[in-house]
């Protein structure tokens, strides 16, 4: 490999994440590759259970104890992640790279105030002390568009809306203004109008700061609104990726079709939804070749059996399925 | 037999809310709400977090005693005497399904509670019996009926509220954000099927959802809420190609298009500022704090809810 080649901000290869149970080891994340750009907004979405959040957990090295990365390699401008001892990786978690998760209810501690909290942050990931970290507080609220933020600061959780809520989290996400944000389904617990509210907001300071962001969530609307990329993972695989108009306009692997098929049409409301035929995959005991095919209505012999590569379908476009490798092959003797 | 089963008139839900140490304020979350539901019909319901939707539908069933207004149920009033009884044709579908199943229970428990209730099965093996149909009907695996609720998954979940909501064979179901946690494909399957028992045993929903196309998908007529009150209310695809409210406008801009092309050249109209708090509601129109037509005249009245014409309610001076 060159030497020179293209350092990326972040650059997940061949991520392998299980969980060791009492019923057996569940191989949550099973070969995941993705990188990312400095100012990219990568969306992920896939099946509820398909290893998203577990991803984004083995990235900032915070999973369950139970949980180990058994795999890969996770590189952060070049350096290994492994290498980092625990206290480099507590610098990384607040400077370079920060999450926000779906609950902010959960995720806030209802007996402090916001204020106490967000200093607790900023203390912890800056060198500010005293006035100075309780201006960097109002600052940053202030940035999340919260209005009258030194009367927020007295406030406690339950005493704010669950958007306003949000945005804290956002804010304090924000503290040392890090390389990536990863948000975690940011908005499911989130009305429409707020849901926008918070998009509107994580777009703008990705302008502002320049900040990379990976946002995972099951919601294809706000994949479509935000994203310059897309990932779709189902079963701990990343089963296709892309340009989010490449994914949207020409899926290449059945689950990826299949899930466009599941969201109702903007301009034919009277028919039937299509949802996904079978049952969703049981982690403890996968198909032994594509994760798919129990549930695929194009799978073939080779689909039971061997895991499909990913395939280049265009420099825009790459999907892991038989089918394309069966077209291409097709396409290919036509010619000759 | 007329063609309304549920008339709301007139519907207030004030909550007592504290506010000092001697004071008290009336948190209106439902004030002067009025629509009805004809058999078999869908309308849904939607609106801000917080402007009250889970509460109607808590109040229709008597789950709170109404402040104020009436309810009829195939044109007798609901009182707090008959709504045992009532209860049975009408049920309520709840927005969590993590928490409104008791996880101690089994499956056959959780939905034959109803069936007990209600006396409606004579034997031991009838009570079994309806309870496999059921779970048939709603697509769980009938080998699954001696396991626990915690066992499932939120989807399977969601089918077990939905079971023991139509063990007593209501006619009119209150379905309270009842596919908000579930991924889009499951979405779907639980969205076919509210369709097919309709289409089946005739029920009428009254649906609350945060996401509108699934509203749209599934209802034939849609009420918008704001703050405690209904700003318009008409057929679901008027609504949405000709929404006449400020806020419904506004609502309908903000609902992200799973379509690349189509979201990035759609224009959200953003509202400025945060929804009021309930305690300290503005005068007039409740909108006019963050509307951009407001003027005066929407600070002095509120204004009401009027037919613009094929049945399309709009409550707004200005629109
Ligand atoms: N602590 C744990 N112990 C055992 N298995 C786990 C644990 N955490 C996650 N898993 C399993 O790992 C798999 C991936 O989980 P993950 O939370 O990443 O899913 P997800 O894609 O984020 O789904 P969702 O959309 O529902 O949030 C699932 O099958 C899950 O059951
Ligand atoms: N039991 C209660 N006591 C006091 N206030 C209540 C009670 N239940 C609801 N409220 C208040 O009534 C208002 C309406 O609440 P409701 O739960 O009906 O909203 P909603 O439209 O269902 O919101 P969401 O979309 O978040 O579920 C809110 O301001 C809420 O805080
Ligand atoms: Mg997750
Ligand atoms: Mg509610």
């Amino acid at each position: 490999m060159a030497i020179n080649m293209h350092e990326y901000l972040l650059d997940v290869q061949d991520l392998h994440t299980s969980f060791f149970t009492d019923s057996g080891e569940v191989q949550a994340v099973n070969g995941v590759s993705f990188h990312l750009d400095p100012g990219e907004i990568l969306g992920i979405v896939g099946e509820s259970g398909s290893g998203k959040s577990v991803t984004a957990y083995s990235i900032m090295r915070i999973l369950a104890d139970t949980g180990r990365i058994v795999g890969g390699k996770i590189l952060y401008k070049g350096d290994d992640l492994a290498s980092y001892s625990e206290k480099q990786m507590q610098r990384f978690r607040g400077k370079c790279c920060s999450i926000i998760f779906q609950d902010p209810m959960t995720s806030l501690n209802p007996v402090f105030t916001i204020g106490s909290q967000m200093r607790e942050a900023v203390v912890l990931h800056t060198e500010k002390r005293g006035e100075e970290a309780t201006a960097r507080v109002i600052e940053l609220l202030e940035l999340v568009g919260i209005n009258e933020p030194k009367k927020r600061i007295k406030q406690y959780p339950f005493e704010l809306s669950g958007g306003m809520r949000q945005r804290v989290m956002i804010a304090m996400a924000l503290a040392c203004e890090p390389d990536i944000l990863i948000a975690d389904e940011p908005t499911t617990a989130l009305d429409v109008t707020i849901q926008a509210q918070i998009l509107e907001l994580i777009q703008e300071l990705q302008k502002k700061l320049g900040m990379a962001v990976i946002l995972v969530t099951h919601d294809l609307g706000v994949i479509a609104n935000m994203c310059d990329n897309v990932v779709v993972m189902y079963g701990g695989r990343i089963c296709e990726r892309g340009t989010a108009r490449e994914i949207f306009y020409h899926p290449r692997h059945e689950y990826t079709k299949g899930l466009l098929r599941s969201i109702p049409n903007v301009n034919n409301m009277k028919t039937k939804l299509v949802p996904i035929s079978g049952t969703p995959i049981n982690m403890l005991c996968m198909p032994k070749g594509c994760a798919f095919c129990t549930r695929c209505d194009a799978a073939m012999k080779i689909c039971l059996t061997e895991v499909p590569e990913e395939l280049e379908i265009n420099e825009e476009h790459r999907a892991a399925c038989w089918m394309n490798v069966k077209e291409a092959f097709e396409e290919g003797g036509d010619s000759e | 037999m007329s063609d309304v089963l549920v008339d709301v008139k007139n519907l207030k839900q004030y909550f007592p809310v504290k506010t000092g140490f001697f004071k008290t304020l009336p948190l209106k979350a439902v004030d002067d709400v009025s629509f009805s539901i004809a058999p078999g019909e869908t309308l849904g319901l939607v609106g801000e977090s917080g402007c009250g939707k889970t509460t109607v539908g808590r109040s229709i069933l008597h789950l709170y005693k109404p402040t104020g207004g009436e309810v009829f149920f195939e044109g007798e009033k609901v009182t707090a005497d008959n709504i045992q009884m009532m209860r049975r044709k009408m049920q309520m579908v709840f927005q969590d399904p993590y928490s409104s199943l008791d996880p101690r229970m089994t499956v056959e428990d959780i939905i034959g509670e109803p069936l007990d209730v209600h006396k409606l099965c004579s034997s031991r093996s009838e009570r079994r019996e309806r309870i496999l149909y059921l779970m048939e009907t709603v697509g769980l695996n009938a080998e699954h009926a001696r396991r626990y609720a915690h066992e499932f998954s939120g989807g399977q979940r969601q089918r077990i509220g939905i079971a023991r909501a139509l063990a007593a064979e209501p006619k009119f179901i209150v379905c309270d954000e009842p596919v908000s946690a579930l991924d889009v494909s499951i979405q779907a399957q639980v969205i076919n099927m509210f369709e097919d028992l309709q289409e089946k045993l005739g029920i009428a929903y009254l649906f609350i959802a945060h996401d509108l196309l699934v509203v749209h998908h599934i209802s034939r007529r849609i009420a918008v809420m704001y703050l405690g009150k209904i700003v318009e209310m008409a057929e679901a695809d008027e609504i949405n190609a000709h929404p006449q409210h400020p806020y419904t406008v506004s609502l309908l801009s903000a609902v992200p298009i799973p379509d690349p092309d189509i979201a990035r050249s759609r224009k959200r109209i953003l509202l400025e500022g945060d929804v009021p708090s309930p305690l300290k509601m503005p005068s007039g129109c409740a909108f006019r704090t963050r509307c951009r037509y407001a003027t005066e005249k929407c600070a002095e009245s509120c204004p009401s809810l009027t037919d613009r014409g094929n049945g399309h309610f709009v409550a707004c001076f200005n629109q």
